[in-house]
């Protein structure tokens, strides 16, 4: 039950994204990708979908542009 | 059952909370030093904030029967200004003795900046030259995977510091193999929206047989749950724990850890 009320919330989320004209966010197309995951085999959906929202690159930036974090990696 | 709850910003919650923390059987609490939400204006801000937590939340934890122990530094989001993380690092001589601290935390990276990563590495010298435990906090969400990769990489460079000694908190699914696979200690922590649910962190303690890993609720002064822990218990019972699988991670972990300091009487 816990787990379809999530999903009813997010699918209502996204309605009312596209609904604002929204779809073209970063930050939506980043759930879109990472909603495509849960539909692989493997018990590790938690894990890749954490992967698909993270920075990948390796070196540290030059100074910090700002404090907070956003949810996903704008590419 | 009694817990251990690792990590608490105590200085940010109210009399409520140890009261109700007390009666969930909270035993000890462990505060590291943190972002106020805000940026300190001076060191000056720091020393009094480090007497805040080494003198008076002990005695107001006291007065709910619980111990309460500190972790002291300059956070990550205070660390991009080198000038006054120089200053507020020099102040941890002046407290690191004190009873009730177990070391240099809640130290570590925010937005994987050269100026974090030089002070964390600061603090880590700090923490060599005192033989002190550290507890690392991890970036959140999108820059947690290479702030962990990094602090890790630059954990190498100190080879007096041993891994058993070092606690990587905030771990997730994609964070957590890679702390534990290099010998420290990993915290999940049990925080709203930003960090995991009950649920997560048991799969992710069966998952790696909870062999050196402890659960924290971070409570702040944000959106948090200090009885994140013993809610995490339930559900533990929920799904089939025994007690002494549940007294393994709520308990013997932490004391475990931070048994290593002579100052941590539990």
């Amino acid at each position: 039950m816990d787990s379809r009320s999530k999903l009813i919330d997010l699918a209502a989320f996204l309605d009312r994204v596209q609904r604002a004209g929204q779809e073209g966010d970063f930050r939506v197309q980043a759930l879109k990708n990472a909603i495509a995951l849960l539909s692989q085999d493997q018990p590790q959906r938690a894990k890749d979908v954490l992967l698909s929202f993270s920075d990948p690159s390796t070196a540290p930036v030059e100074k910090a542009a700002m404090q907070g974090a956003i949810g996903a990696y704008k590419k | 059952m009694n817990y251990i709850e690792p990590h608490g910003h105590m200085v940010s919650r109210t009399t409520d909370d140890y009261e109700r923390m007390a009666i969930a059987g909270c035993q000890a609490i462990c505060e590291p030093a943190f972002w106020a939400g805000y940026d300190r204006a001076s060191a000056e801000g720091f020393y009094d904030y480090f007497r805040q937590i080494t003198e008076y939340e002990p005695k107001r934890a006291a007065k709910f029967g619980i111990q309460h122990y500190t972790w002291l530094c300059i956070n990550p989001k205070e660390a991009e200004d080198l000038a006054l993380a120089d200053d507020v690092i020099a102040l941890i001589p002046q407290f690191i003795d004190k009873p009730g601290v177990l070391g240099i935390g809640e130290i570590g990276l925010n937005k994987n900046s050269r100026n974090e990563l030089k002070i964390f590495e600061q603090h880590v010298q700090v923490a060599q030259d005192y033989d002190a435990l550290v507890l690392i906090h991890t970036p959140h969400l999108e820059d947690k995977l290479k702030g962990t990769r990094l602090i890790v990489e630059a954990l190498k460079n100190f080879p007096k510091i041993k891994p058993e000694r070092v606690i990587i908190d905030h771990v997730e699914e994609h964070t957590i193999d890679h702390v534990l696979d290099h010998g420290f200690w990993a915290g999940i922590t049990l925080y709203p929206e930003s960090k995991c649910t009950p649920n997560r962190a048991i799969d992710m303690l069966e998952q790696r047989h909870a062999e050196q890993i402890w659960m924290n609720s971070a409570c702040d002064w944000g959106i948090s749950d200090p009885l994140a822990v013993p809610k995490t218990m339930q559900a533990m019972r929920q799904r089939g724990w025994t007690t002494e699988m549940i007294q393994r991670v709520a308990w013997d972990n932490p004391r475990k850890f931070m048994g290593q300091s002579e100052k941590f009487k539990l």
